[in-house]
């Protein structure tokens, strides 16, 4: 059966195709001097980066070849073949594996604990006045933009080599970014507990102990778990300037070319890195289930 | 607590609501034992890692000097030098980001649950590219390094190669989390897969993908300032020589220089964010 379809009149029709026409192409015309521009500056950017593609298209072989070379040993055998010469430094390598996630677990442990004290001040609901909450915010901002190999590598000409440097960097990091995702928290917590204890002589800290604690603290909890994740990879990397954990072993193995030292090295990391982000991942889960059961 | 005034008699209320407090003790104990459990691992730390009241003391003092002699910070005789150390760190975030988000843009498609319907691709995909994402960008850079020479180029592939595994992972979630819908739509009217996914999945990821392109970009600064302690270009070659020639007052310049530099950026990727993608979906 058809449908008669009603019909504009051509004046009409001819007036909204104009329309659309105009609109399509200031559309295309927007898109076309964005492309432009990204265009630009990927020139610019690829002449200050000393982007050169010829040399890397010589050199790939290299990277394949790198990355091949890491996988066998010093008498040309696979790394596969004999797995105990490969990982003949095993012992040792555990031992600043376990330093690294010491200093990560540290590091994370004091920085969230500086964070919470800190979090309160920054946010809209809870600081004392606009003037703690813009000092607390420009300070948690501070620690957080500064790279943690900065303070590393100035905590290490303080503090001396080792580990010390390392978990107070990523301390501080750590305050920075979790001070930050803490006060966002906060700032999304249902009030009226909080009006209810201060109304019946609650302090300020007693109102955060019994009325946005328990709010908030599979949150943090959560977020602590996830920035722990992240500091393990950033203490493997803290041996790089002296500040302890297995980065130190690695650098060395790539700096004087122990090829399958890299690899072994490397792989022991990964596999790190991916356990505690199964764990964590898993306890993450649960404390959101947690949450929203409530 | 105090012995409360309006219900004197406790201990009848204990025992009308038993299970209540029986089951806040039950989880009073789990909160001390892993209370416990923490503060015994840190304990541990502590001991292992070596740290002793006097070393921090004397660390601190120093670092207290370092601090007076930060101040005023100035650029030496430099500047000129370090404005293009800065200039080269940008456009090696730059770049990095957005070569990370075009290779990564396919193995999204490859690693999300609605695209791939092979579990062994997909499998493989994700592991690639977690194990990418294992790997800090300074070990990147040094193994790019080996390939490319030192300098910034080295730096742009570390920061690309880094990035190509948290893209993927990302892409891989947003795609995940479309309404399937509007590709059921172009399929039924005849479209391919590939039209499928270009008109029907592509409108709607990428909102995300370009504001997540533009949050990596200002934390890829972020990282492109420090990948130059190593030896792949930018302001981080200057910065590590100047801590370790201990020219506190130029330390505290090129810091400066690199946090005005993240503001800028922030600010200017949150604009173009909320210009491109609107403000709604900043969340998804």
């Amino acid at each position: 059966m058809a449908h008669a379809i009603p019909r504009l009149p051509d004046t009409q029709i001819a007036a909204l195709s104009a329309a659309y026409r105009s609109a399509q192409a200031a559309k295309r015309r927007t898109t076309l001097i964005g492309v432009l521009v990204l265009a630009i500056l990927i020139m610019v950017a690829g002449r200050v980066a000393e982007v050169d593609l010829v040399k890397l298209w010589n050199n790939a072989g290299q990277l394949t070849s790198y990355l091949g070379r890491i996988f066998y040993l010093d008498n040309g055998k696979l790394v596969f073949t004999d797995v105990a010469d490969w990982y003949w430094g095993l012992g040792r390598w555990m031992s600043r594996l376990w330093d690294t996630l010491l200093i990560a677990y540290l590091g994370t442990l004091f920085g969230a604990i500086g964070a919470f004290f800190l979090c309160f001040a920054a946010t809209i609901n809870l600081a004392v006045n606009p003037a703690q909450r813009f000092l607390a915010r420009r300070f948690l901002e501070f620690c957080r933009t500064v790279p943690e190999i900065v303070f590393a590598l100035i905590f290490v000409v303080a503090f001396g080599l080792g580990p010390v440097p390392g978990v107070l960097a990523i301390m501080i990091h750590t305050v920075g970014a979790l001070g930050k995702l803490f006060a966002e928290v906060v700032e999304n917590i249902d009030m009226k507990p909080v009006e209810g204890a201060i109304a019946s002589g609650a302090t300020r800290w007693q109102a955060i102990r019994y009325s946005v604690v328990p709010q908030v603290l599979p949150n943090f909890a959560s977020y602590a778990l996830l920035r722990f994740e992240i500091n393990v990879r950033g203490a493997s990397v803290m041996g790089f300037v002296g500040a302890g954990g297995i980065g130190q072993d690695l650098i060395e193995a790539i700096r004087k070319f122990y090829y399958s030292d890299v690899s072994a090295i490397l792989l022991l990391i990964i596999a790190a890195v991916m356990i505690i982000d199964l764990v964590t991942e898993r306890i993450r889960h649960r404390l959101i289930s947690l949450e929203h059961g409530r | 607590m105090k012995t409360s005034r309006m219900f004197p008699d406790q201990a009848a209320i204990r025992a009308r609501h038993a299970a209540l407090v029986a089951g806040s003790q039950r989880e009073r104990w789990v909160t001390l034992a892993v209370v416990l459990a923490m503060a015994g691992v840190a304990l541990l730390a502590i001991v292992r890692l070596e740290f002793s009241f006097a070393r921090l003391g004397s660390g601190i003092v120093q670092l207290g000097t370092f601090l007076g002699l930060m101040v005023p910070p100035t650029p030496g005789t430099q500047l000129w030098a370090l404005l293009k150390a800065l200039a080269e760190t940008v456009a090696i975030a730059f770049l990095g980001t957005l070569l990370a988000a075009l290779i990564a843009f396919p193995l999204g498609f490859l690693a999300a649950r609605n695209t791939m319907a092979n579990r062994l691709v997909r499998f493989l995909t994700r592991r690639f590219s977690d194990s990418i994402r294992g790997v800090d960008t300074l070990i990147w850079a040094l193994i790019w390094i080996n390939v490319v020479g030192l300098g910034p180029f080295a730096g742009v592939l570390a920061i690309m190669t880094s990035d190509i595994g948290a893209f993927s992972k990302l892409y891989s979630e947003a795609i995940e989390a479309i309404d399937r819908r509007a590709g059921e739509g172009v399929t039924s009217t005849g479209g391919s897969r590939v039209h499928a996914i270009r008109f029907g999945i592509v409108p709607q990821v990428m909102p995300v993908l370009i504001s997540q392109m533009l949050y990596y970009f200002e934390s890829n600064t972020r990282s492109a300032t420090i990948i130059g302690i190593v030896g792949a270009g930018g302001i981080g070659l200057y910065l590590a020589e100047m801590i370790r020639t201990y020219e506190w007052d130029q330390v505290a310049f090129i810091i400066l220089m690199i946090l005005v530099t993240v503001a800028a950026i922030d600010f200017v990727s949150s604009r173009l964010r909320l210009a491109i993608v609107g403000e709604r979906t900043g969340r998804l």
